[in-house]
């Protein structure tokens, strides 16, 4: 179980500070795909870079702390200070491109064994890795060569190995297929499922294509404007989502084979440096009342597991109306 | 029945490499399409990345020259052999909406100075048939002059940006708009916008367009024909509800069964316990 | 796939807080203390030298005008030198001359390193090749064996004309190939397209779209060649090639260098130019680099 308690993410520039992750307070149960939805700027990445404990300057986790669940060698309980020492053995993470985070001018194998393991002898490790990205998909060959020789789904294949080798509790995995085709992303995809459910970690997936969550997460945490504004099951949050915003992001999406209208979202979401007042998502809401703009709803668990901060939760969403914005 | 769109064998090579040792990179290979119809249509192009969509845009858009072959836009041919080169007739019959709404745009220049240049240079307009032409245009996407009016890219979003790039595009009223992944740098909840912006114009404005995608959903939703491309060769083309319902090629059902849906799961999930 | 996510944590960082117009006027972001300091040493030595010249009492490059080798005093800031000139004056007079130099010179270069650069880097083709061949040549020249076989020929009978023109032919060639690698990365680009289709041509587009980008690189460009400019000119006159009547920083060092002021112990009249020579350049560079630190800082992270 992991516990994020009001975790608050700031980045201080010289403009001032700002709250990229605004007071996110959820529980994380053991085993499951968690998947984090929410436009460019709501804060997902960030989150992210919390859970993950990648803070570096400007970046300050401001206030709250997360509570791991796990235990590091000592048998204390890890904490955003300490997590850093448990990265790729008890935490880890999948880069969104592969590109981005392989040393184009160093072999891959020289790349795996680079992090800390038990193991000191180092082709002993080498060994089990060739056996265990086999299991991945993987020729043996491939760790040998060099990043540019490997497709971008083979090198995101290799990331998900250095990711999983270990089998952490934790896997991080921001974007993890965008850059990649969509034929290759399903079986990354499915790749990610079939070891999760082996493994019974905890999956944290960034995605800003809807399909995928849908696909892959068992529970589904909206984010907008750096506030958490739902969270539950997917099949819930899916097939009757509380929040309007949520309700009018699923219902904007087209599908084949249907051929209903669809409306996207007219407006953008508020700016978070200014004094931010009530619910962030009133201006484009169609339900918003005066209530609404002065008092900030709270994440509250309308129905059993499935969490909201909206005065309406629930309420049917006007659609058509103002195209534009 | 005018000819909308037609490829006669359009052939694209590029050549990497020295004189001794060069590799040959088949970026469009043997396209035939063809679109006749009365009124104006969408037509989507979609593939994943080196599929050679994009190079077909740019060959169309004149950015880049057939290796052979030619290609023809209502009953002009504007690539290959045989083209126009009328360089302000080909500028008012096809205009180019891009990928990414804040590089179409110089950080340096007011945004509205694009829609001027426009207006005068290819629309052939001046002094107030200009400015009602670029108030026109901003109308028929949702902007007031004055939302634009002496503004950089860095006061817009993405969205807006690309709308005011869809204006600057309809100044010259082309017959084809050619929009080249036109809403992927845009956020998922306000894609729509864009895309149904699209299916005005085509049906009140009489604009065509040719919808370079990798997102079937979208493709689905607008397009009256699509063409699946796969390494430079279409392998699929017809009405986009045929092809999208009862694909007849193999690639074209491996696309289809690879999207994420929301309607069906690719394989069960099991159960959370606690 | 070419979606490209945008940092969203960096993204909600930028968004333009309370949406302005951008006030073309307001020059601030541009101040920062090495950029001072710079402007500041130029500003005390190009006013200095330029206006200063008007109060002389007499032409400093005339010799035996007062006694020689006189000490520091009230009546002769620096003292005199061998040759009977006030070493203050005449150094008034070189700072003038050596920055004119450097100044025109460096007009000259960057207008050519531009023009060159931008052209051959947007247009391309044959054009470009041809272009380029030339460049390299130009390059490729080794700098000192040129110039001392020039020197021999001529032996300081050349004018200060000759002089500034020789220096500009071995100082434009580097900055047009990074002129023009800065085009073709432009030219890339999808605005540059967008002109394109908004029925621009070549030189409009060059000049409107291309050019700004270019800017900051010529502002700093444009500063580097001065300091390379007065640096050639001050090494052209130690080797005796520069006209040397005519006061510079250079010819100062020559004439000191000649008359073994080191050895006599005429210290100021060697060490006085070298310390104007130190801080001109110490005024450039800080201005040039206080002027990349501000642009850059401006790019941010877009």
């Amino acid at each position: 179980m992991i516990r994020l308690n009001n975790v608050v993410a700031s980045y201080r520039t010289g403009r001032g500070s700002i709250n990229a992750v605004d007071g996110v307070t959820i529980e994380i149960p053991d085993g499951c795909i968690l998947g984090v939805a929410g436009e460019s700027g709501c804060g997902k990445s960030t989150l992210m870079k919390v859970i993950y404990g990648d803070i570096l300057s400007p970046m300050t986790l401001s206030s709250g702390s997360i509570e791991y669940g796990f235990a590091d060698r000592r048998g204390a309980p890890v904490t955003s200070e300490t997590v850093q020492q448990e990265w790729f053995r008890r935490i880890s993470y999948v880069p969104q491109s592969s590109m981005n985070s392989l040393n184009p001018v160093i072999r891959i194998s020289k790349q795996f064994i680079d992090f800390p393991g038990n193991d000191p002898d180092k082709r002993r490790v080498l060994d089990k890795v060739r056996a265990y990205i086999g299991k991945l998909g993987l020729p043996a060959e491939a760790l040998d060569a060099y990043p540019h020789q490997l497709s971008g789904g083979m090198r995101q294949r290799m990331m998900i190995a250095m990711a999983t080798f270990f089998q952490p509790e934790l896997i991080l995995a921001d974007e993890p297929t965008t850059a990649l085709d969509v034929v290759v992303q399903k079986e990354i995809l499915m790749l990610l499922m079939e070891l999760q459910e082996e493994m019974g970690n905890t999956i944290v997936l960034v995605s800003h294509d809807m399909g995928v969550h849908y696909q892959v997460t068992h529970r589904m945490l909206i984010m907008y404007a750096a506030k958490a504004v739902e969270y539950g099951d997917s099949d819930s949050v899916f097939e009757a989502p509380l929040h309007p915003y949520t309700r009018m992001l699923i219902s904007s999406l087209p599908t084949i084979g249907d051929d209903r209208a669809r409306q996207g979202i007219p407006g953008r979401p508020p700016s978070l440096w200014g004094e931010l007042r009530g619910c962030r998502f009133a201006d484009r809401c169609p339900l918003a009342t005066d209530r609404c703009r002065v008092e900030e709803p709270a994440l509250l668990e309308h129905r059993p597991g499935h969490f909201a901060a909206c005065h309406y939760a629930g309420a049917e969403v006007p659609m058509g109306g103002a195209q534009w914005q | 029945m005018a000819v909308i769109l037609r490829t006669e064998g359009l052939n694209k090579v590029y050549r990497l490499g020295s004189f001794t040792r060069s590799k040959a990179i088949q970026a469009l290979s043997d396209v035939n399409i063809s679109v006749e119809s009365d009124h104006p249509v969408i037509i989507a192009v979609v593939g994943e990345s080196g599929s050679g969509k994009t190079t077909l845009a740019k060959t169309l858009l004149r950015l880049v020259e057939p290796t052979s072959g030619r290609a023809i836009v209502y009953d002009k041919v504007v690539a290959g052999r045989g083209a126009e080169t009328a360089r302000r007739a080909f500028l008012a019959s096809i205009q180019p909406i891009f990928q990414n709404p804040f590089e179409a745009f110089s950080r340096y220049r007011p945004v509205d100075a694009y829609l001027h240049e426009t207006a005068d240079r290819v629309a052939g307009l001046s002094g107030r048939e200009a400015l009602a032409a670029v108030e026109q245009s901003l109308a028929a996407i949702g902007l007031e002059y004055a939302d634009v009016a002496g503004k950089y890219t860095n006061q817009f979003s993405g969205g807006e940006l690309q709308r005011v790039s869809i204006a600057r595009a309809l100044i010259p009223q082309p017959s084809l708009i050619v929009a080249d992944e036109p809403v992927s740098m845009i956020d998922a909840s306000r894609r729509m916008i864009i895309i149904n912006l699209f299916k005005k114009l085509r049906d009140e404005a009489g604009r065509s367009f040719l919808y370079i995608t990798h997102d079937l959903a979208t493709a689905y939703y607008i397009s009256d024909f699509v063409a699946v491309m796969n390494k430079g060769q279409v392998v699929e083309f017809g009405p986009a509800r045929q092809v999208m319902s009862d694909p007849r090629h193999a690639y074209t059902r491996l696309l289809l069964e690879s999207i994420p849906t929301t309607r069906s799961r690719w394989r069960p999930r099991a159960r959370l316990a606690g | 796939m070419s979606i490209d996510v945008k940092d969203t944590a960096m993204s909600a960082l930028l968004a333009p807080a309370p949406v302005k117009t951008r006030t073309r006027g307001s020059w601030l972001w541009l101040v920062n203390p090495r950029l001072a300091v710079g402007l500041v040493i130029l500003a005390v030595m190009g006013l200095g030298s330029f206006i200063l010249p008007f109060f002389a009492p007499a032409d400093p490059s005339i010799q035996a005008t007062y006694m020689r080798n006189l000490p520091v005093s009230p009546a002769h800031w620096l003292g005199t030198n061998a040759l009977g000139q006030d070493i203050f004056w005449f150094l008034v007079f070189a700072v003038r001359n050596s920055l004119t130099l450097g100044v025109l010179v460096a007009v000259g270069v960057t207008i050519i390193a531009t023009i060159v650069g931008l052209s051959a880097g947007y247009i391309g083709g044959r054009f470009e090749r041809i272009v380029m061949l030339f460049v390299d040549t130009f390059i490729t020249i080794p700098l000192l064996p040129i110039l001392i076989i020039l020197g021999a020929l001529i032996r300081g009978n050349t004018s200060f004309l000759t002089v500034g023109i020789i220096i500009m032919i071995f100082g434009w060639a580097w900055d047009a190939r990074t002129v023009r690698s800065m085009a073709l990365s432009l030219r890339e680009r999808e605005f540059i397209n967008m002109a394109r289709f908004s029925g621009a041509n070549t030189i409009q587009i060059l000049v409107r779209e291309v050019f700004p980008y270019v800017m900051a690189y010529t502002l700093v460009g444009f500063i580097n060649t001065i300091l390379f400019a007065i640096n050639l000119e001050a090494t052209l006159a130690v080797i005796g090639l520069s006209k040397i009547e005519v006061p510079t920083l250079g010819s100062i060092i020559f004439w000191a260098l000649n008359y073994n002021a080191l050895f006599t112990g005429q210290y100021v009249w060697i060490v006085a130019p070298i310390v104007a020579t130190v801080l001109l350049f110490l005024g450039l560079f800080l201005t040039s680099t206080g002027f990349n630190a501000a642009f850059a800082s401006k790019r941010g992270v877009s």
